[in-house]
């Protein structure tokens, strides 16, 4: 198990690395840099001096060879020092630290409706007998996975807010301001996690054990929320970890249709003024959070699940 | 992470406006010049909460350029001088009166006494001074500023209210410049904080509103300053702002925008686009639109290309846009066609609709006669070379695409292969510097004619490679007078050549839109169709 741990940690480590020299690549592919980008705002660029804009990239070093730039940065990242944003001059890990709470707000709220609807769904569409209702609740989780983030977004706003005033359309300062953009952000992880669930359940139902169950005189209800649904939560499990990444995706577009502060807007920002100090530290974060949600998961499988044990190569794996 | 989508994009604009088309109500308000009917007595007090489109990052007036921040810092300063948005005259405000030689080198402002900032300490030369001399080490996002002060020499304080701004070459432009919030005056205080802490923390001004808080990416709350008594000249109301508190609110969907302020959740919304201005048609709503002064949107000509050097090919451009129909297809409601290579609100425009009318035939013919003859798939070649171009554009504003759309079906129309490339916005810079385009489209907004001199003047940068010719000379003589007969005959002069040499392709003018509901009154556009709020009332 010790093994297993220090090995999942390095493959962590290398994943990190990966995700912060391939964004520095892709960054200094992109042509500019952020003191062109800044000049260039708003396009009243009639009095940009050549001269001025060379002084103040080699001021901020992009002037430097590339492979000098990538050591420079990545010695400070090890240390935890990702520089300060171009366009604010702040320290990017107090950027990200301020937005984090917000985007940390939402993200749970998010995720916690996802899996009470999602889960919910899954539940009652597996239950139910009446076969349309079945056919009805099985078809919204594609639907849910498929319209797009932005979209759903507006008509909410458009039907609570803008209608019927019981939500304000934009803002971050309590409950009231959370629930619109948390339901946004839940409809398409809920619909995965009913997918997987759901699927998970059914082959779950067919099992031997569960008519072992019902011989022995259990309950129908006992059957599907005791037997199947702790066997079929596993995949849905696995499903958790990759939502983290999306609910973090899911945040650029929400934060903006929602006009909320949190990483997802800094992101947005920091990607159209080419900001690539406060870029590399979001990819970053973004990796680790990434990275430390599914060593959890993967570490938490043997403890739900007897039947799995870690074997000494390193991998997870049925017995 | 995923790609998140360019919500500036028509399409989302589109979409948007679809969802927020709810009130069906059909009266529909609209002033030109300030929010309406400013009947009945103004009263004081009141929050005004103005929804704007996103956040520079940056509060301090004197390094934001763009105009979603510039509404509310610009409240936090005043300037030297101030512009009557109607006839382009600098009017007293900080200064009250000032000397200009002869040869534009050497300006003297005279300060209003009794001036104080919010802090407590007292407007004199000296600050003056320190500001002027501070904007050079303003940094990436202080290009204006420093724009308007690149040839300085000195600037000397005379006496404790006499400043004196001397330059290396001659700039009439500068009297304009120190209307703008670029030059705004900050304390002594503030002007020793590094560029980064100004932007972050903001910066103590002498203007009719005090910086309460800002939270970046959401809000810039400002107060009313009290004892304010040293307002612009242009100013209706003496003495102290109607409004105690202005709330700007960082709302960057543009269907948001629209929504909130017909469901009441704010009082004025900015970058009013065409897409929303279905769902703001109702009867609680105004629409104040003001054309930006300065170079028009158009596109940019690489005079050095070897096709682009025969005068007739650029004639031929400029006669085979229809500029009505890109300004009424594509544009926000009220925007004109260009009709000069500078904005009709720009001091001493020349209306020059008679160059610049739409004529396929003329732009045919030109053609003929520069030796281009159309193929058989209707594009023209000369010497087995296709006519064909490309226009390099920056998705800065959701109207670029489809406006470059119908110029290139325009320019096909008369023989000439137009190609698109989109870049970065943040290539711009870099391509008019590499001189690597054809055609460039954008604009720049400024209310003084220099702007022509920084944009067409062979002296300079000349990102658009003009050749040396009498256009400079004219260029350079605006700057060097401050007779304004003379001034303006040169800056008519200077017109004409850039249009009729067809250096440049103006297209349409670029109009700042805003909606407010009609509890707002006095809300005005400045010179740069800008905001002021000292005037502005709730009742």
């Amino acid at each position: 198990m010790r093994r297993y741990v220090i090995k999942r940690l390095a493959q962590a480590v290398g994943v990190l690395w990966a995700a912060y020299t391939v964004s520095f690549l892709v960054l200094d592919f992109l042509p500019g840099d952020p003191v062109t980008a800044m000049a260039g705002a708003g396009m009243d660029s009639g009095d940009v001096h050549p001269a001025r804009l060379a002084a103040l990239r080699h001021e901020y070093g992009f002037d430097k060879p590339i492979l000098v730039q990538y050591a420079d940065y990545l010695g400070r990242a090890v240390r935890g020092d990702f520089g300060d944003a171009v366009s604010t001059g702040r320290p990017v890990t107090s950027t990200l630290a301020d937005a984090l709470p917000q985007t940390l707000q939402l993200t749970g709220a998010a995720l916690l409706l996802a899996v009470l609807l999602g889960g919910g769904l899954a539940v009652v569409a597996t239950y139910t007998s009446l076969r349309w209702l079945r056919q009805l609740l099985l078809s919204l989780p594609p639907l849910g996975v498929s319209v797009p983030t932005f979209w759903v977004g507006l008509l909410l706003v458009e039907a609570f807010s803008f209608r019927l005033h019981w939500f304000p359309a934009f803002g971050n300062d309590g409950l009231r301001d959370l629930v619109l953009p948390a339901l946004t952000l839940a409809i398409p992880t809920g619909a995965l996690v009913a997918q997987v669930l759901a699927k998970s359940l059914l082959t779950a139902l067919d099992q031997a054990y569960v008519e072992t169950a019902r011989a022995k005189g259990a309950g129908r209800w006992r059957v599907h929320v005791r037997h199947a649904l702790r066997n079929a939560s596993l995949p849905a499990l696995t499903v958790v970890g990759l939502l983290v990444g999306q609910l973090v995706a899911g945040s650029v577009v929400v934060e903006t249709v929602f006009s909320r502060d949190g990483l997802g807007r800094v992101t947005a920002a920091a990607v159209t003024v080419q900001d690539l100090p406060v870029v590399q530290g979001v990819v970053v974060f973004g990796a680790l959070i990434f990275v430390a949600t599914n060593l959890v998961v993967d570490l938490v499988y043997p403890l739900l699940d007897p039947r799995i044990v870690v074997a000494s190569g390193g991998r997870a794996s049925f017995a | 992470m995923t790609a998140f989508p360019d919500f500036r994009s028509p399409r989302w604009a589109a979409l948007s406006a679809l969802l927020t088309t709810g009130v069906l109500l059909t009266a529909c308000g609209s002033g030109a010049g300030g929010s309406g009917d400013d009947s009945g007595k103004p009263t004081s007090g009141g929050t005004l909460t103005f929804a704007v489109g996103s956040d520079a990052g940056c509060v301090d007036p004197q390094q934001v350029g763009s105009n979603e921040s510039i509404y509310s810092v610009r409240q936090i300063v005043d300037s030297l001088t101030d512009q009557d948005p109607e006839t382009g005259k600098i009017v007293p405000w900080l200064a009250k009166s000032w000397d200009i030689n002869s040869d534009a080198t050497q300006f003297t402002f005279h300060l209003r006494p009794g001036v104080t900032f919010s802090d407590g300490s007292k407007l004199t030369s000296q600050v003056v001074k320190d500001n002027f001399d501070a904007v050079p080490q303003l940094g990436a996002l202080g290009t204006l500023a420093q724009g308007y002060l690149s040839s300085v020499k000195s600037t000397v304080a005379v006496d404790p209210l006499t400043v004196k701004v001397t330059f290396k070459e001659p700039n009439a432009q500068f009297l304009q410049a120190t209307s703008t919030h670029s030059l705004g005056i900050e304390s002594s205080a503030s002007v020793q904080k590094t560029p980064q802490q100004k932007c972050s923390d903001g910066v103590v001004g002498t203007g009719p509103f005090v910086l309460k808080q800002y939270v970046q990416n959401q809000s810039i709350t400002l107060a009313k300053r009290t004892g304010y008594d040293w307002g612009s000249s242009l100013w209706t109301k003496k003495g102290e702002a109607y409004l105690d508190k202005l709330v700007f609110k960082v709302v960057p969907e543009p269907g948001v925008r629209a929504g909130s302020l017909q469901s009441g959740q704010v009082d004025a919304i900015s970058s009013v686009g065409k897409a929303n201005e279905a769902a703001l048609k109702g009867g609680q709503v105004t629409l104040l639109r003001r054309a930006n002064p300065g170079v028009v949107f158009g596109l940019g000509i690489n005079n050095s290309r070897p096709v682009l050097k025969d005068v007739k090919v650029r004639q031929a451009i400029l006669a085979a846009v229809d500029r009505k129909q890109i300004a009424d297809t594509v544009f926000p409601t009220g925007t004109q066609p260009a009709t000069s290579v500078l904005a009709h609100t720009t001091p001493d425009y020349t209306d020059l609709s008679a160059d610049l009318a739409f004529d396929a035939a003329k732009a045919k013919s030109l053609l003929d006669d520069a030796g281009w003859k159309a193929g058989s798939d209707g594009i023209r070649a000369k010497g087995g070379k296709k006519l064909s171009l490309v226009i390099s554009w920056f998705p800065n504003a959701a109207t670029n695409q489809p406006a470059l759309e119908l110029v290139q079906q325009q320019l096909k129309a008369v023989g000439i292969d137009v190609t698109l490339k989109q870049n970065q916005v943040s290539q711009f810079a870099t391509t008019l510097q590499g001189g690597d385009f054809d055609l460039v489209w954008g604009n720049v907004t400024r209310a003084d004619p220099d702007i022509l001199r920084s944009s067409f003047s062979s002296k300079l940068a000349n990102f658009y490679r003009l050749p040396a010719s009498s256009l400079d000379t004219a260029l350079s003589g605006q700057a060097a007078t401050t007779d304004t007969a003379k001034r303006k005959q040169l800056v008519d002069e200077a017109q004409k050549l850039i249009v009729q040499n067809a250096y440049n392709v103006p297209v349409v003018e670029l109009q700042t839109q805003l909606a407010v509901t009609k509890r707002v009154h006095g809300l005005a556009f400045d010179s740069g169709s800008r905001i002021q709020l000292h005037d502005t009332w709730i009742g």
